[in-house]
């Protein structure tokens, strides 16, 4: 499907690969590279430096953090279940990944301008949940098992009001396509029309990457690392790979919907605006791990059933309603 | 929900505030006189060694890392023959400080000891003895001891006075 935005036949095949080679390079470095943002920022949060030795600032601890994690011991115990236990890590990775392919980075950079855009996201991303209950399931350990059934029931806690959280913008679109949610912001962000939809959105977010204050499969303090306590070495390294690639899914899209994609003054070029905002949002996602204590599963629970979707349907019903009125 | 809006800006807030890393190599913790970190043997202002060898911090060490062997030279004064601390085991409690009735054994502030073998943790004589009098200058061990020494007869001390002839003081 062709997009005003996008003059047909303007991007080749050729072009249109180096396009999504171009993506996947970037996204696993920022992913990697996050390692390092996180452990700056929480340092500095927490009144400490951080890693800064290896390298200009410290940058080269992801190397470090990578070259060990690939040198360490790929186990797989032999109570687990084998083929389980190898596919679930590939599962966050993949699913994540499969996400961005609809998000556009800057007016021609987009994998696929899906005309079902943010329901393939919404249907992508959730995808997510398999790897931890497979992992936790496959791993025949009780506190994998039980970090398995909390991400299950924190699936049924967010995955309701966050494709809800959304409709708004759709309604005021017209279109599922990201292409053309980014054009509808030309004047006005879908911020400032839509604020209860970027809250709610986002808190479906965090509770959707498993970030703290949601990280309740995980839980380091109860169920000592939940879903992934049997992994090792670079499988390991695969959940947190899906992890830092969640959060920068999440703050692509938050960027992208609500608060314009690649739209900006244009001293600066689309894709730098694109970045910004997203980094934007990742220094949030890090600032609610310094800042938030964990809830338990089923308080979460409670609030996105009695609290949140209540919520996210009035405001569906309201955007509805302005929306019919100045049709009129 | 406020007040986890206002968490977030009180941690973001952190951002400015001094840190309290200390940057260890090149930046040092300053360490006060009485810290206790290495090990040493002093010198009396003499330059004779302090240590006569007792045994008590031997005897005072809660994880046994101290071994000497005493002996007498020629003059009869007493000295370690040889005086081994193994640093892998020792704790820094100070007990062999506390417990030297010579002011010989001292701890110094010093930790930068760290090795990749364990051998070169064992510290030997030549390698505890110092060129200083530590935390006590001016004191000597052989100069105040009331009884003859070997080195020095009674009275010979430092403020002594002469034993007084009992004999004279028969009425």
């Amino acid at each position: 499907m062709q997009h005003i935005w996008i003059a047909p036949g303007l991007i080749t095949v050729p072009q249109h690969i180096w396009i999504v080679l171009g993506i996947l390079f970037v996204l696993l470095n920022i992913a990697a590279g996050l390692i390092w943002v996180e452990r700056r920022l929480l340092a500095l949060w927490q009144d400490r430096l951080g890693p800064n030795r290896a390298g200009p600032l410290g940058i080269l601890i992801v190397l470090a953090d990578t070259l060990k994690l690939f040198f360490k011991e790929d186990w797989i115990p032999p109570f687990a279940d084998k083929w389980l236990f190898i596919a679930a890590p590939a599962i966050v990775v993949g699913s994540v990944l499969m996400s961005f392919v609809i998000i556009p980075f800057a007016p021609h950079i987009v994998v696929a301008d899906l005309n079902i855009g943010l329901l393939f996201f919404l249907a992508m991303s959730s995808l997510g949940v398999y790897s931890i209950v497979l992992g936790g399931w496959a791993s025949n350990n009780k506190y994998s098992l039980l970090g398995a059934l909390r991400g299950a029931s924190q699936m049924i806690a967010y995955e309701v009001f966050m494709g809800l959280s959304l409709m708004g913008v759709v309604m005021l679109t017209g279109s599922f396509s990201l292409g053309d949610i980014v054009a509808a912001q030309k004047h006005t962000w879908f911020i400032l029309t839509q604020p209860l939809g970027f809250i709610i959105f986002f808190i479906a977010g965090i509770a959707e990457t498993h970030r703290l204050p949601f990280d309740i499969p995980e839980a380091e303090s109860e169920l000592i690392a939940g879903y992934h306590a049997e992994y090792s070495g670079m499988k390991f390294g695969m959940f947190f790979i899906g992890e830092y690639l969640g959060i920068t899914l999440i703050s692509a899209m938050t960027a992208t919907i609500f608060f314009g994609g690649w739209l900006g003054p244009s001293f600066l070029p689309p894709w730098a605006w694109f970045f910004l905002k997203t980094f934007l949002f990742i220094g949030l996602f890090i600032l609610l791990r310094a800042s938030l204590p964990r809830p338990r599963y089923d308080q979460l629970i409670g609030y996105g059933w009695k609290v949140l979707l209540p919520v996210v349907l009035g405001n569906l019903l309201i955007t509805g309603a302005i929306a019919l009125w100045l049709k009129k | 929900m406020l007040s986890h809006i206002r968490t977030m800006w009180l941690v973001f807030v952190h951002l400015f505030h001094k840190k309290a890393t200390i940057q260890y190599p090149e930046e040092k913790i300053k360490l006060h006189p009485r810290y206790k970190g290495r090990i040493v043997l002093t010198k009396d202002p003499d330059g004779g060694e302090r240590c006569v060898g007792c045994y008590l911090c031997a005897a005072a060490c809660p994880v046994d890392c101290i071994a000497l062997q005493a002996a007498e030279d020629e003059n009869g004064r007493r000295y370690p023959e040889f005086f081994r601390i193994n640093f892998s085991r020792c704790i820094f409690c100070g007990y062999c400080e506390e417990a030297c009735p010579t002011y010989a054994i001292q701890l110094i502030p010093d930790f930068e000891m760290a090795d990749y073998n364990r051998q070169n943790l064992v510290f030997e004589k030549e390698d505890l003895l110092i060129d200083s009098q530590g935390k006590y200058p001016g004191y000597n061990f052989y100069k105040v001891a009331g009884v003859a020494m070997g080195v020095k007869e009674k009275g010979e001390g430092d403020s002594e006075e002469s034993p007084v002839d009992i004999h004279a003081l028969l009425p």
